[in-house]
Formats: C-alpha cells, sequence, structure tokens
C-alpha cells in the first residue's frame, strides 16, 4: 500500500514537471507579451517597455525563465518558510497572494454548487433507477440529457435575464394574481402525478393534493405579503420538523424501530423549545458560532437517540442527529428570512437583491446576516447554473450504477430472506452503489478548482478562471503557472484519492 | 473526467460475470443466426431516442449545408453570414407559420441576416465535430491499443504522456492555436491556412487533445481482452501483433470505441461553442454559434431572437448527439438487457416464464 501510494506520487511528480514545462511554453509563446504596450501612444512607451521587460525577464529564453520560475516553486514545497515564491504577476502582485484571494472566490462559488449536484443527482438517479422505465424515468433522463447539451453560457444570460431581473421586478410589487397561482399548482400536481408510485388513482388524488397546497400556500403568501417580510415561524418549523422526523425514519429505520422515531421527534421538540431563548444569540452571530451552534444540535441529537435506547441504539442516534442538524438548518433559514427585509431596504440594493454579477456589494454595511444574504443572492445565480450542468452526469452515472447492483445476486438473496423492501434499497443495493460514484465525485472535486471558468467569466466573479485569463491576456506565464499548478496538484491528488477509496471501499480491488 | 485503469478491470470482470441470466432478466432470443453488426442495428433503430436523434441531426445537418452552400459550392438561401442587408421591420424574425419571411431568424443590428450567420455557425460546429470525432478516435484507438496489448515499456510512456496532456487546459491550447492563427503580419503559409480554415486548424488541434479520456477507455478493454481465449489461439496460429490487433481484438472493443467517439462529439460542440464564446475560437469577421451569443448577449432585452436561435442551434445538435450515442451504447452493451424490477421483486413470478415478447430494447437505459 505504501509503496503504492509513494510511486504514485512519484509518478504525479513527474507529470507534474513534465506538464508544467508544457504549459509555460505554451503560455510563453502564445503572443507578443509587448503587444499590448507597443500599441500605445503615450510618451513614457519605451520606459513601461523596459519595465515590463524587466518585470517578467522577458530577455531571457523561455526555457530558461521556467527553470527560474522551477527553482522559486521549489521552495513552496518546504512547509512553513514562508519562502513560497512563484513570481509576480504584470502589476507587480505576488502570483501566491493573487492565487489565494481568487481561490476563495472560486471555492464559495463552486463548494455549493457541487455539494448541492451531488445530493440532488444521486437522488435522482436512485429514484429513476428504482422506477426504471417510468414516465418519471424517461423525463428525467431526457431533462439530464438537455441539461447535459446546455452551453453554460446561454444558460447563464437565460437565468439572469427571467431569475434575476424577472424576479426582482416581481418582488417589487409581490402581487401573485389567483390564476398564476393556480397555473403554478396545475404543474406542481402534474410532477407530484408523475413521480409518485402507485396506479393511477392514487398519483390523481396525489396531484390533486400537491394542486390544493401549492395554490393555496402561493395564495396565501400573496396575501400576507410574505415575499416582503417573509418568515418561516414556530407553527412552521414544528410542522416541517415532524415531517422530516418521520421522513429520515422511513429512510434510515422505518417506521417499526419506533424509538427512532421517538428520538427524531425529541429532537425536534427539543428545536422548537430551543427557538425563543436562541434569537438573542442568533442576534450576534459569527460564522464560527453557526458552526459550533451545528454541531452542538447534531451531538443533541445523538444524545437523545442514545437515551432513548432500544434494539437498534445507532439507528435511533442517527435519526436524532440527522433530524436535530436540518431542524437547526430551519431555525437558521427563520433568521435569514428575518434579516430581509433589512437587506432589501438597504441603500446599497434598494429592492433589487438578486445580483446578475460579482461575488457580494461593495460596501455593504450590516451584519453577520446581513452580509451573509448578500453573498447567497450573488451566488444562487451561479449555482443554479452549474448545478443545471452537473447534475446531468450524477444522475445518469448514479442510475447506471444502481440498476447494476439491483440485478446482483445478493439483492435477490436479501430479497429471499425477507428483508424489507428499504432495508434492500438502502442497506444492501445504495450502499454499493454509492462505490462507483465515490471515485467519479473525488475526480470531481480533483477538477472543480478550473472547472468554472466560463461560469466565473459570465457573473464576473474574480476567481481563478479570470486570473488564467488575465495570464493569458498578458502572456504573462506567471499567473497562469500559478493557477495551473494548483489545479493540476488537486486533480492528482483526487485521483490517487479515487484510486485509494475504490480499493478501501470495494475489497474486489487492490492496489498495486 | 476519465476512469481509473482498476475500475475498467473490475467492470469488465462484472461483465464477464454477469454473462449468465439473472433474476427479471431475460436472454437475448430474438439475436439468434444475426450477426453483430445485424444486432447492433436492429436494437440501434429500435431505440426510439436514438433514432429520433438521428433524424433531427440529419436534417439540421442538410438545412445548415445546402442552405449556404460549403467549399465554394452555392446554397439556396439567398443571404449569407457577412453581408448587410437593410432592416425588414427592424431585423424582428418574419418567420411565421404561413411563410418563413425575407429574414425568418431576424437580423442582427447592421443588418445580417440571422438564419445565414445560425447556418454558417452551425456548419462550423458540425465541422468541428466530426474533425474532432475523427482525430481524437484514431489516436485514442491507436494509443489505447498499443499500451494495452504491449504492456511494459510501451505502456508506461504512452499513458505517461497521456497523463501529461490530461492536465494541461484545453483553454490554454486553444489561446495559443488562436494567437497563433491570429498573426497575420508574420505571413507565414501556417497564418495564411488558418486565415481561411481557422475552424479545420482549431478542429485538427482540439482533436489533439481530446483523444486521452479515449485512449484510456481502449486501454482498459484491451486489457481484458488480450486475455481472452481467442487471442491466444490466434497467436498461436501465428497472427502477427498488428493482425491480432486489429483483426481479432479490435472489432472486439469496437462498441465502446464508438460510443465514446460519439460522446466526445457531443462534448466537442460545447467545447467549440465555449472557447468560440471565450474569443479564443472562431474569430470574426467569420462566424460561430457560441461567437453569435457571445456578441448577442449584452441585446437581449432588445433582439433577444439573436440570443436565441444559435443558442437553440447548440442544444439541438447537442441533444441529438447525445440521444445517438445512448442508443449507440444500449445497441453495442451485451448486458444491457431488460430489468424487469417488479419481476425480480415479486417471488409469484418466475423470469423463465415470462414470454419472450417482453424483451423491449426500444427503452433507453
Amino acid at each position: 500500500m505504501v509503496t503504492y501510494i509513494v510511486r504514485r506520487l512519484i509518478t504525479a511528480a513527474f507529470i507534474l514537471l513534465g506538464a508544467s514545462f508544457v504549459v509555460y511554453i505554451l503560455t510563453a509563446i502564445s503572443g507578443d507579451p509587448l503587444g499590448e504596450l507597443r500599441a500605445l501612444n503615450t510618451a513614457n512607451r519605451d520606459q513601461l517597455i523596459e519595465a515590463r521587460i524587466d518585470l517578467l525577464d522577458l530577455n531571457t529564453p523561455a526555457p530558461i525563465r521556467y527553470f527560474k520560475w522551477l527553482g522559486g516553486a521549489a521552495q513552496c514545497l518546504v512547509p512553513f518558510a514562508g519562502t513560497c515564491d512563484l513570481g509576480r504577476n504584470v502589476t507587480g502582485q505576488p502570483v501566491t497572494e493573487a492565487l489565494g484571494l481568487a481561490l476563495v472566490q472560486t471555492l464559495s462559488l463552486v463548494t455549493a454548487a457541487t455539494v448541492l449536484a451531488i445530493l440532488i443527482g444521486v437522488a435522482l438517479g436512485i429514484v429513476t433507477a428504482l422506477r426504471q422505465y417510468s414516465t418519471l424515468d424517461y423525463g428525467v433522463t431526457f431533462m439530464a440529457f438537455l441539461f447535459f447539451s446546455l452551453p453554460i453560457f446561454w444558460a447563464a444570460v437565460l437565468l439572469k435575464e427571467y431569475g434575476a431581473i424577472g424576479f426582482n421586478d416581481f418582488l417589487r410589487n409581490p402581487d401573485i394574481p389567483w390564476y398564476t397561482a393556480a397555473g403554478i399548482g396545475i404543474v406542481a400536481g402534474l410532477v407530484l402525478a408523475v413521480a409518485a408510485g402507485g396506479d393511477l388513482k392514487r398519483r390523481l388524488r396525489l396531484g390533486a393534493v400537491g394542486f390544493g397546497f401549492i395554490t393555496a400556500l402561493l395564495i396565501v403568501a400573496s396575501v400576507t405579503r410574505w415575499f416582503t417580510t417573509p418568515g418561516l415561524g414556530i407553527v412552521v418549523i414544528l410542522l416541517a420538523g415532524v415531517g422530516l422526523a418521520f421522513a429520515i425514519t422511513v429512510l434510515v429505520s422505518g417506521l417499526q424501530n419506533k424509538k427512532a422515531l421517538y428520538s427524531g421527534l425529541t429532537a425536534v421538540a427539543i428545536g422548537i423549545v430551543m427557538y425563543f431563548p436562541i434569537q438573542g444569540l442568533l442576534n450576534v452571530a459569527t460564522p464560527l458560532m453557526i458552526f459550533i451552534l451545528a454541531v452542538v444540535a447534531v451531538l443533541v441529537g445523538v444524545g437523545v437517540g442514545w437515551l432513548w435506547g432500544g434494539y437498534d441504539r445507532g439507528q435511533g442516534m442517527r435519526v436524532g442527529g440527522i433530524t436535530a442538524f436540518l431542524v437547526g438548518g430551519l431555525i437558521v433559514l427563520d433568521r435569514f428570512m428575518q434579516a430581509w427585509p433589512s437587506y432589501f431596504n438597504n441603500g446599497k440594493i434598494r429592492g433589487r437583491p438578486i445580483a446578475t454579477i460579482g461575488a457580494s456589494t461593495p460596501n455593504l454595511e450590516g451584519d453577520y446576516w446581513v452580509t451573509t444574504l448578500d453573498s447567497f443572492t450573488h451566488l444562487i445565480l451561479p449555482t443554479i447554473a452549474l448545478i443545471l450542468i452537473s447534475l446531468a452526469s450524477y444522475t445518469r452515472f448514479t442510475r447506471s450504477s444502481m440498476l447494476e447492483v439491483m440485478n446482483m445476486d445478493y439483492i435477490r438473496t436479501a430479497r429471499a430472506k425477507g428483508a424489507t423492501e428499504r432495508s434492500v434499497v438502502m442497506r444492501h443495493a445504495f450502499r454499493n452503489a454509492l462505490i462507483p460514484i465515490a471515485t467519479v465525485v473525488a475526480f470531481d472535486i480533483g477538477a472543480l478548482i478550473g472547472g468554472a471558468v466560463i461560469t466565473e467569466r459570465v457573473f464576473s466573479v474574480q476567481g481563478m478562471g479570470t486570473l488564467f485569463f488575465d495570464g493569458l491576456g498578458h502572456v504573462d506565464p506567471n499567473p497562469v503557472m500559478g493557477v495551473f499548478i494548483c489545479t493540476a496538484v488537486t486533480a492528482l491528488v483526487f485521483n490517487l484519492i479515487a484510486d485509494l477509496a475504490y480499493s478501501a471501499l470495494d475489497p474486489r480491488v487492490r492496489v498495486k | 473526467m476519465t476512469q481509473p485503469s482498476q475500475q475498467n478491470e473490475i467492470l469488465a470482470e462484472r461483465a464477464a460475470k454477469l454473462e449468465e441470466p439473472l433474476a427479471g432478466i431475460e436472454e437475448i432470443r430474438e439475436a439468434k443466426g444475426l450477426s453483430q453488426g445485424q444486432i447492433v442495428r436492429k436494437r440501434f433503430f429500435g431505440h426510439t431516442g436514438a433514432l429520433v436523434g438521428l433524424i433531427t441531426f440529419g436534417l439540421i445537418f442538410l438545412l445548415a449545408f445546402t442552405s449556404l452552400g460549403w467549399a465554394g459550392i452555392p446554397g439556396w438561401w439567398k443571404y449569407n453570414h457577412i453581408d448587410v442587408a437593410p432592416l425588414v421591420n427592424d431585423g424582428a424574425p418574419t418567420l411565421s407559420l404561413t411563410s418563413i419571411g425575407e429574414h425568418p431568424f431576424g437580423q442582427d443590428r447592421i443588418g445580417r441576416d440571422l438564419f445565414a450567420m445560425t447556418m454558417r455557425g452551425a456548419q462550423q460546429s458540425i465541422t468541428v465535430m466530426f474533425i474532432i470525432g475523427l482525430i481524437a478516435g484514431l489516436i485514442g484507438v491507436v494509443v489505447g491499443a498499443l499500451s494495452g496489448y504491449f504492456r511494459g515499456w510501451t505502456e508506461a510512456v504512452l499513458m505517461r504522456i497521456t497523463d501529461i496532456i490530461i492536465i494541461v487546459p484545453a483553454l490554454l491550447l486553444a489561446a495559443v492555436v488562436s494567437q497563433i492563427a491570429n498573426r497575420r503580419d508574420s505571413g507565414s503559409w501556417f497564418s495564411g491556412f488558418a486565415t481561411n480554415y481557422g475552424i479545420v486548424v482549431l478542429g485538427v488541434f482540439l482533436g489533439f487533445v481530446v483523444w486521452v479520456g479515449l485512449a484510456r477507455l481502449v486501454r482498459g478493454e484491451f486489457l481484458s481482452l488480450r486475455e481472452r481465449e481467442f487471442v491466444d489461439a490466434a497467436r498461436i496460429s501465428g497472427s502477427s501483433n498488428a493482425r491480432i490487433i486489429f483483426k481479432h481484438i479490435l472489432p472486439n472493443a469496437i462498441g465502446v470505441v464508438i460510443v465514446n467517439v460519439t460522446l466526445t462529439m457531443s462534448s466537442a460542440i460545447l467545447l467549440e461553442t465555449s472557447l468560440s464564446y471565450l474569443g479564443v475560437g472562431v474569430k470574426s469577421p467569420d462566424t460561430s454559434l457560441g461567437l453569435l451569443i457571445s456578441q448577442n448577449q449584452e441585446a437581449f432585452s432588445t433582439r433577444p431572437w439573436l440570443f436565441w436561435w444559435p443558442g437553440l442551434f447548440i442544444v439541438a445538435i447537442c441533444l441529438c448527439i447525445n440521444f445517438i450515442g445512448d442508443g449507440l451504447r444500449d445497441a453495442f452493451d451485451p448486458r444491457q438487457k431488460k430489468f424487469n424490477a417488479k419481476k425480480a421483486a415479486d417471488p409469484g413470478t418466475r423470469p423463465a416464464s415470462a414470454p419472450a415478447a417482453a424483451i423491449d430494447f426500444s427503452k433507453g437505459a
């Protein structure tokens, strides 16, 4: 195992050397680094050219410059020495500094999108595999192909037009006429009827219920001006929490495990009791505090499950922990909604909250909730765009992986010995179907940092892609190399992790 | 994204195990007495999605190439993508249910015909798609076959080259190509050629980059196929290495090749349009679907048609290719048998008693 890892790392180092040389030379020959300066007509043109030649060391041939750069980059391998030198870009800023700033922007852009895409994609894949050749399956398959074929820059412009400008116009006067509410309700009811299993009668009933519920919800929201002053309130949190407790119990342990259900419900009750006392604490929230509260919530939930005990304590603890986390999330969401009016009426926002470009509103002042809301409203469109295009591959991959597992002998054995369908799907099939997905996820995380170049361009986010493009535009290899090293190292490391994870998860595969 | 080699091996292993029928899966009985090509063709044309995709793609292909003409042959459409015509109806599309009118897709701000521009863009995308598919397919098959068949040093060297190319960003290569092609002042034969056939140059260079995924898959396929008995038999009967590779192993791996070349082609369209959008692909005065969107995205509120038509053509072409690829995958995959979850779950029905008519390959996987 250790020899395998060491061998892989040494190979990776050589690959990195070769590829970085290729990238450096390609960037250097891609154009005339002084072209933009030569076109200038100002008096100090020659000085500027001299300064640029000096800054980029252009009198040295590119291959030799590469080795100079390599010497500086090699110092990055010395831990904690602080001598990391990846050169400077054309404005004289050290590349390491620029990279740090860009990395934060890119990561905040792609993290939420990736996590959501994986969760939704895997869930959709499982459902479509279980309902193979149903209307739902065909619908999702078609949507997956459609999203797969969408050019992101095109989808992004549509999102900007309808998601941001249209929604902002709507927020100015959030009035939903009854026919619009009924229309949305019909669509929701249809989706529910298609997604639900069972015979036609059951589907129609569910569809009708969905239609009534959504239409009523929209009309009530419109009448009570919910979109101007949103909020969940303790009653909605209670209802949603109880629903979540039941749903999680069904998935994790099955409703016949009463102790698990009770621990979930107890977690909801604790959350409701804590709702008012915690508001004062939330008013002075910081990111760290939210994180600690989340950990505390999970611990409390797990503790509740442990106290309920029962024949399978682990299941109860799991249900309690997950439910507590989600109820805590609901309370935080409620607090965000409470901050909405003050954000919405902020002088910098002027009632148009959903932003089309950038990563935050400049000079916005406000507490934790307002500033976080601000970054949410900036992230929402790029996140949706990224989810749309990456959802498809996860759905398709999970579906085929799940179908393959469902064909296995041991699934038939599990059914033959009388395991419940929930147990067969969640315990026997799902876990094994996750093995190949784990490797794909590892790959995608490795490709994340460099993978959002176009999204960054469309939404004017100053991330890695922008850095890369600026470097390329100025024929300046240093920032290009900085971005390349970051992306290549993550890609190689996650490739290795993917292989190791595969062999750890699947005992039939041994690394050698 | 590329797959690790171990995964290929384990999948190949599983494929071997799956050859015996399982619960809820019916064997192919309709396949008796047919050659592989006949089976594949039959299954492919039974796949509704693939068939619709193929027909739609054929129509788009004909429309794009006959309307403007290609390679000097004139087309039937009266405008081309460069000439300026007086604005009709302020440039709004004249397409209606009864007639196509003067400018069916509308005109841009200075009066160029959008139908002609979109058709030109579709030509470019389809051309670049075929070039990339051809070059990437050839290189990928040769590299994958050599490294999978000979193993040892050949494999080590070829696979390390593959690894290097995988992590060099395609964007950088495209930028370099477009920069070199744009240096018209240098007057070299290359820049002269690139001025006239920019899309061909772009396609060739992208083809030299995107073969890596295919090479890995072909290698995985060769690794498992070279251990089979028929390869031993061929070797004992005195076949040369080239004959074993091309006559014995490659026909068995052709499914993987064709399917993945198709999928590479669909991603090639998105790659070309993205690069043109970013300004490093096709350059004005020539046009491409990505470039049209990039030029017109600011005008969305005033002239939305300039934005809709090119985008719809990208999605349509890409969707067709994806459906064709999906149909091909189902047609080539011997494991693709109809799995019936209900039948497998229901202990009352024995799979063997199911009528053969229940076999249905028309449904996608």
